[in-house]
């Protein structure tokens, strides 16, 4: 295959929709007699449904129904997600078809009516009473505490040596404890779904991360064949993992349509989505790091407990980024979860290596003082030259080249060592730098491929479109394996009726997704040889012959050949098509697959105030081959701000008595804003990995990883304040004591 | 002219008492709303220069409006507080949030919204700016970033990236596509001030 389109910037072809308004996604999808609902969410956290009055409710203009738990039809709750099947179960409380409240937020009424002020109007007629129970809300609460058996598909407790033994033994060591907070995702898009129904069977226009897993989710819970639930997203405003499930209210509109007898539009409030949808959990963690006086890691801890919820069993699994980052005789990671009566935490960008990553950095981060080794030094000591853990050989590692990129691009060689010893006027000026690591996964996938006598090929597969940019590198690849100019090429996603495709989730589309479609053109090409019936390619075997250039060519005559649309319409056909399912290989076993990064961040820091202001910010990747250059630094600098976020402003704020969220809307749960963020560069190396498909690795989550530590390191360096809990606001960083 | 002299001005003050009074006696604890409450009023809004009759209450915002009811859904909802901007339009030039102007205020006004900025296939230069510099990736905040920085252009304020970083950050983009914006609006700055300094 000629990379004639892969890697260029190519503009996303999605773009003109997007900018002129055209774009449609889930709530901008209208049925005849469509009807609004509007949810009423529990206002204690634990406990049972008393009564519910809803006669106002029922009475109201424009009303055409009330659900409750007492009316509602009943639904069968699916496997959570995680299992065999392929499932979207967020949680498995039986959300509107119980009088038990297990969170804060969960939806205890539906009020379906003629237009969204009515049905908001009449949802605040409702009244609910309840019998409250105590409820664990903290890390430190009294709710169950389990050690997971596994996490993912990877043992929960991983020992090498005497980690603990060795710590002792150190004189040169930190041994502290990292904490964040409850983050929500927050994607600008709120959450939504637009349900018809048509006798048996069901079309849902949803805000979703995973078509698939919605139609499986909602083909259980309303006993239909899944072949009865198409599930479309072909646009999603945004997800970072908070669309990756089948939250309530992706079968609440379903089920509201259901008992109107009309299509049903619910589009989640600002602050419902806080109660409705899980965030990232909040998590303590000890990390100890010792080292010899030349640098060399002796001894590494990492263990701490997550919060999961009493209704899911999500473990976040901030333990991984040690397990593959540094070598280290001795290491000892281990994690446990705290069940806590809260609205079930989930993915969000990068779980584990985000937190992970905070945690881990920034003890190196204190090392390397206690050592006085510069950081950057410190991390090429401890370059590994197999998996740490699992002694796996690395299938591409070029962390080394990573860092000796961003080290330059940022000028840390200007950086003088000591704590304070930089200004700017009375600013004061710190440099700080951390690891991004993000493992390789891949999925199943499957792709459609077809090309057409006019030239064309639309090649199809139900993955999604979020802002990655999937459509636009789709196309380029086919492209480049179709030889076609990537304006013949077509790529269609998000709708259940295309071949399967898995959760938008992992970093793992594009090549799940590209595999897929090379082994699709693989197919085309038998199937357009038959219709070579004469010319330079008759009776060749599949073998002989090359995709290249629109068309077939003989590998022994690189010059004889014809092109798909000359075959076509010769065999008098319109299109030719293949489809290809493919599944991952044993590679993940074989090699240790990961991404790499290095963050480099200069604040700046008020001695009176302790503001922080990032001023400049530099990301060096390994990510294997690149597919667009533009998309891809795109997702660098998504992921940069959204760490950002993380470091200096992001928490989400509970009331220690109710556990009513306090600060669910965007005024008060602080996201990066224009003015926050600075000039953000990103690089890459760009080396293929010669074990993945195209040589790509994902890239939308390494970006956002080691981004708070490289903050938290900088904000050390300038003030010698050493801040382990984000976000660093100006009260925590005035109130931790001072170094220097 | 005294505000109750303009027949415009008259319409939206009885419009927004009666949305006031409709979202005031809602949130009350009387179980039994006024029977008048959500009765459909007529109005006329002036959206990307057709005119268009509504009948609807007067409690709906300028956005639902839109979205809801002309299926204009090019403007977006994020937040329906006033947060977030991804609802932002421009009446009479101005930037405002559709979500916090309800439909009645609007009338009397020249609304236009992202699908009005385009002329015919011929995209407006911060359409094309924006696809050029990928300022954006969901798409989903993208109209209203955009009508905020027609209305911001038109302000005249921003001189250097601080400024425009400044005076966009009531536009929230969660994807963080935030430097490749500030370069579209530069972009198209310059050369709107090099040919017509």
């Amino acid at each position: 295959m000629s990379t004639t389109a892969v890697g260029k910037p190519m503009d996303r072809v999605d773009g003109r929709l997007k900018v002129t308004g055209a774009a449609r996604y889930a709530a901008e999808h209208d049925y005849p007699n469509l009807a609004h609902a509007v949810l009423v969410t529990s206002t204690i956290s634990k406990g049972t449904i008393a009564e519910v009055v809803t006669a106002a409710a029922v009475k109201a203009r424009g009303v055409a129904a009330v659900v409750t738990h007492k009316n509602a039809p009943k639904m069968k709750v699916p496997e959570p997600f995680g299992g065999e099947k392929p499932s979207a179960g967020s949680t498995t409380a039986p959300v509107l078809n119980t009088d038990q409240v297990f969170w804060f937020g969960q939806p205890v009424a539906i009020v379906i009516a003629e237009t969204l002020e009515q049905a908001r109007h009449a949802a605040q007629l409702v009244r609910v009473t309840y019998q409250e129970q105590p409820a664990n809300l903290t890390l430190d609460s009294a709710g169950k505490v389990t050690t997971p058996k596994k996490i993912m598909t990877e043992a929960t407790t991983v020992e090498i040596g005497h980690a603990e033994r060795a710590l002792k033994a150190a004189t040169l060591k930190v041994d502290a404890v990292y904490e964040t907070p409850q983050f929500n995702h927050n994607a600008i898009e709120l959450h939504a779904t637009v349900a018809a129904w048509d006798g048996g069977k069901l079309t849902v226009h949803d805000t979703a991360q995973f078509v698939f897993g919605v139609q499986a989710d909602l083909a259980t819970r309303f006993g239909l064949k899944p072949a009865d639930v198409r599930a479309l997203a072909p646009l999603v405003g945004g997800g970072f993992g908070g669309k990756g499930v089948a939250w309530p209210s992706t079968y609440l509109a379903p089920l509201a349509a259901k008992v109107v007898g009309r299509p049903v539009k619910l589009v989640l409030a600002r602050d419902q989505i806080y109660g409705c949808v899980g965030g990232r959990p909040p998590i303590r963690q000890r990390v100890a790091v010792a080292a010899d006086k030349d640098g060399k890691l002796t001894a590494l801890i990492q263990a701490g407990r997550s919060a999961t919820g009493t209704t899911n069993q999500f473990v976040e699994q901030f333990t991984f980024p040690a397990r593959h980052l540094y070598a280290c005789p001795n290491i000892y990671l281990t994690q446990e979860t705290i069940a806590l009566d809260t609205c079930p935490p989930t993915f969000m960008r990068a779980p584990g290596e985000c937190p992970g990553t905070f945690a881990l950095e920034s003890a190196l981060d204190e090392l390397s003082y206690q050592l006085k080794i510069d950081p950057v030094r410190l991390r090429q000591i401890n370059e590994p030259d197999k998996d740490p853990t699992t002694g796996a050989p690395f299938s591409n590692r070029k962390y080394q080249e990573a860092l000796a990129l961003g080290a330059e691009k940022f000028g840390w060689n200007r950086r003088t060592p000591e704590p304070r010893s930089m200004a700017d006027g009375r600013m004061l000026v710190g440099l700080g730098m951390a690891t991004a690591t993000y493992p390789v996964y891949r999925m199943p996938g499957s792709a459609r491929v077809a090309v057409s006598a006019d030239g064309t090929a639309v090649v199809q597969s139900g993955c999604h479109e979020m802002g990655m940019g999937t459509a636009t590198a789709q196309t380029q690849i086919a492209a480049d394996l179709l030889g076609l100019p990537v304006e013949k090429v077509r790529f269609e996603l998000g709708d259940t009726n295309l071949p399967f495709a898995m959760v938008a989730g992992g970093s793992s589309q594009t090549i799940s997704v590209a595999a897929a479609v090379s082994a699709a053109v693989a197919e085309l090409k038998g199937v357009v040889l038959k219709l070579a019936t004469a010319g330079p390619l008759e009776g060749l075997k599949p073998a002989a012959v090359a995709v290249r250039d629109g068309g077939l060519y003989r590998t022994d005559d690189p010059a004889s050949g014809e092109s798909f649309a000359s075959i076509l319409q010769r065999a008098g056909r319109k299109s030719a098509e293949a489809k290809a399912e493919v599944m991952p290989g044993a590679e993940m076993q074989k090699w240790s697959m990961h991404s790499y990064g290095a963050q480099f961040c200069e604040v700046r820091v008020d001695p009176d105030f302790g503001t922080v202001r990032v001023v400049r910010f530099v990301g060096a990747f390994d990510v294997g081959r690149v597919m667009n250059a533009k998309t891809a630094r795109s997702q660098f600098l998504g992921g940069i701000t959204m760490g950002l976020g993380m470091a200096l402003l992001e928490e989400t704020h509970r009331d220690g008595r109710t556990g009513r969220i306090v600060n669910a809307d965007l005024a008060e749960y602080m996201v990066p804003v224009h003015a926050d963020v600075p000039a953000i560069e990103a690089y890459w190396v760009g080396d293929p990995d010669p074990h993945t498909p195209m040589g790509a690795h994902g890239i939308g989550e390494i970006g956002i990883t080691g981004v708070a530590a490289a903050v938290a390191n900088a904000v050390y360096h300038a003030t010698g304040r050493r801040v382990r809990r984000v976000p660093i606001t100006p009260e925590r960083l005035l109130a931790a004591p001072r170094d220097g | 002219m005294a505000p109750s002299d303009d027949p415009d001005r008259r319409d939206f003050i009885q419009g927004v008492t009666a949305g006031g009074l409709a979202l005031g006696l809602g949130a009350a604890t009387s179980a039994d709303p006024p029977a008048d409450v959500g009765q459909p009023i007529p109005m006329k809004l002036t959206i990307n220069g057709q005119d268009r009759e509504l009948q609807i209450e007067p409690r709906v915002t300028l956005l639902d409006a839109l979205r809801e009811v002309l299926h204009l859904t090019g403007s977006k909802k994020g937040c329906d507080h006033g947060q977030c901007g991804a609802c932002t339009v421009l009446i009479d030039g101005r930037r405002v949030n559709s979500c916090l102007t309800l439909a009645v205020a609007a009338a009397g006004g020249q609304v236009t919204t992202i699908e009005g900025l385009a002329k015919g296939e011929e995209l407006h230069p911060l359409q094309a700016a924006f696809i050029k510099h990928d300022a954006f990736q969901c798409g989903y905040c993208t109209p209203g970033q955009i009508c905020s920085a027609v209305g911001l252009m038109a302000e005249g304020h921003a001189k250097s990236d601080a400024d425009v970083r400044e005076l966009m950050s009531g536009n929230i983009c969660r994807c963080g596509a935030y430097p490749n914006i500030v370069a579209a609006v530069q972009e198209v700055q310059q050369l709107a001030a090099k040919e017509n300094p």
